[in-house]
């Protein structure tokens, strides 16, 4: 399903937002176009104030966009209240209405339809189940606790069948196992439901697990969508590779380069094979980033792609992370699994040298 | 004993004595008035026996039920009057896009509170004497029901204000998002949610109305005798314990007032 484009649910194509006038103007969103597929989980991740929520609220129609288009099955919606548009929300405050009770707060959109109350009552009794709170259905929203509010804001939200449903950060106020619990929970309900996901996330390991596709945003850009596996393995800008995960930074020279790959000659003279971006090309000074864990460590220096001093062990249970001060003068993190069989250990201040596992490298625009 | 890393100001040398002094200050003259309500006598200075002679001759009294009844009408109006126009005002003032004369705006709705009561009642006063000289003009009671509920305004206003101010914006949001137009929006959701502080401004609106003396003193025509200057007049005269007994029944419809406000706060703080 993620990889075979089936229709767009949602189409934004040039879309800008600019807060407030003159000399204080503020540019939330700038010229972003993207396409969500129909029964997509889509995640729009990125830093505070890169304008993901701008987008979801445009999207709601809670805000209207500057200029551009947002198109719902090719209709443009942008014009819109939020009352006519065919889309819900899950607020992150999950804004249930404290003066209802949960069956009542669920059936609020079907009741403002205005359909039938023998239809609304199956509906609610459905959604109950959907989201397994049948067992509270009479009680006040301020009588139950954080994961069931979620729960609630949930069924609310998808009680009128939506086109698409927009979460605007909805597990951010969970404690992590909870928050483990629901992001299984959603990825069913999506499958169960068949509806359209937008889901806002500034955490990173959460738009992985979750999402059929990513758009990673930063300062009111998009800066590239793809797979959980394309933004993490195949980084396109310094930001994404940098904001998803960790990585070391590498200055180089490109030697010469052939159909996405590149020959780059490192600061440390080192030679390195390193892939690039279809739309880029590299030449002169570029930076080669290589994730910790496609490297490793050897304790022959002189065999090493480059080679530095073990400045730092750091373990962390599933695995443990060498700090490694190189001899070009740059940091750069290894990281190794650890395993029952005692692998080799190194201790701080020991000449080490690390080399990369083939595709490791990449080069990125920065 | 205090812990001594967490002071206590209950525990300050000398708290306790000017606790009970400013205690004392309030309520003692308000028990002695009650209390002489209850004496049989006919001096309010002289203690004779106990008795409800006084509340048999209040509550016959004729002059006593007119002001009474000139009391509810002008507070009840009042009351629902400046209610309504002190909710669309707080709405008017809360749900719009932040412009610039706004906290003017809010100024001059609360200004009133901080204007001498005096001042206010001299300039109604001239307002009601232009209007009739001008145009003939002269509505009767409707002069001292329009000057309660513009004095009662204010008071109303602040408490809905509030409780508008403290709603999260999202609920109308969500309505919105699902599928209510902004008039059920207002209707299933805001407006439920704003009831206690609508109640609240009410009982302090009423009650503001209820006792005024300086505004309908100067405004008040012949026979529009209220409550306050029905007092007022008593006292000029001769004073019986009469007078202890009715302000004894103001001062209750005033605390029943004051208990339901502070009860529907403390029902909304839940």
């Amino acid at each position: 399903m993620p990889d075979k484009p089936g229709r767009n649910a949602i189409e934004v194509v040039n879309v800008s937002k600019i807060f407030g006038s003159g000399e204080g103007q503020v540019a939330a969103l700038d010229t972003v176009s993207v396409s969500i597929r129909e029964n997509e989980f889509f995640t729009l991740l990125g830093p505070s104030g890169c304008g993901k929520t701008t987008l979801l609220r445009l999207i709601a129609g809670f805000d209207f966009p500057s200029a551009g288009e947002i198109l719902l099955y090719g209709e443009d919606i942008a014009p819109l209240p939020p009352f006519k548009r065919p889309v819900n929300t899950v607020f992150q405050s999950y804004a249930l209405f404290p003066h209802m009770t949960v069956a009542d707060n669920i059936g609020f959109g079907l009741e403002m339809l205005g359909k039938p109350k023998d239809e609304i009552q199956a509906r609610v009794a459905q959604m109950l189940k959907l989201v397994k709170m049948e067992a509270l259905s009479n009680r006040r929203t301020s009588q139950i606790s954080g994961g069931q509010q979620q729960r609630v804001a949930l069924a609310r939200a998808l009680a009128p069948q939506p086109k698409v449903l927009l979460l605007d950060e909805p597990l951010s106020a969970l404690d992590y196992k909870l928050r483990k619990e629901m992001q299984i929970e959603l990825k069913r309900l999506q499958h169960e439901t068949g509806i359209t996901f937008i889901f806002v996330t500034h955490d990173q390991e959460e738009a992985l697990t979750m999402s059929d596709r990513i758009a990673v945003m930063s300062a009111g850009k998009i800066l590239q969508v793809g797979s959980p596996r394309d933004i993490y393995d195949r980084p396109a800008e310094r930001f994404v590779a940098d904001f998803i995960g960790e990585t070391n930074f590498l200055k180089g020279t490109v030697v010469s380069k052939k159909s996405g790959v590149a020959t780059v000659k490192l600061a440390s003279d080192a030679i390195v094979a390193a892939g690039f971006p279809e739309d880029f090309d590299p030449s002169d000074a570029v930076t080669v980033v290589v994730r910790p864990e496609h490297a490793d460590l050897i304790a022959d220096a002189s065999k090493g792609t480059v080679a530095g001093t073990l400045a730092n062990v750091v373990y962390f249970g599933t695995d443990t992370h060498y700090h490694v001060k190189l001899d070009s003068g740059d940091n750069f993190i290894v990281r190794q699994q650890n395993s029952r069989s005692g692998a080799v250990t190194f201790e701080p201040g020991a000449k080490v040298g690390i080399v990369f596992e083939d595709d490791g490298a990449r080069i990125l625009r920065d | 004993m205090a812990d001594p890393r967490n002071v206590d100001i209950k525990d300050q040398p000398g708290f306790r004595t000017i606790a009970i002094i400013c205690v004392g200050v309030l309520y003692v003259p308000i028990l002695i008035l009650m209390l002489f309500s209850f004496n049989t006598g006919s001096l309010v200075t002289h203690w004779e026996g106990v008795g409800l002679t006084w509340y048999g001759s209040a509550l016959l009294n004729e002059e006593f039920h007119n002001a009474a009844k000139n009391t509810l009408i002008i507070s009840t109006t009042a009351t629902v009057v400046s209610t309504i126009c002190a909710t669309l005002a707080a709405i008017g003032m809360t749900r719009v896009k932040p412009w610039r004369g706004l906290p003017a705006a809010f100024m001059v709705i609360n200004l009133p509170l901080m204007v001498p009561e005096i001042i206010t009642a001299v300039a109604t006063l001239s307002f009601f004497a232009l209007i009739a000289g001008a145009f003939g003009l002269n509505f009767g009671i409707g002069n001292l029901i329009l000057a309660h509920t513009v004095f009662c305004i204010p008071f109303a206003y602040m408490p809905i204000r509030a409780r508008l101010e403290d709603m999260d914006l999202t609920l109308e949001s969500a309505a919105a998002d699902l599928y209510a137009t902004p008039w059920h929006a207002f209707r299933r959701i805001t407006l439920p949610l704003l009831v206690p502080g609508i109640l609240s401004g009410a009982a302090l609106a009423f009650i503001v109305s209820f006792d005024d003396f300086t505004i309908t003193q100067l405004v008040a025509g012949p026979g529009q005798t209220t409550l306050p200057l029905y007092i007022w007049n008593q006292i000029r005269r001769p004073m019986t314990p009469e007078i202890n007994a009715i302000s004894t029944i103001l001062l209750l419809v005033s605390i029943l007032f004051v208990s339901v406000s502070f009860l529907i706060a403390r029902r909304r703080a839940k």
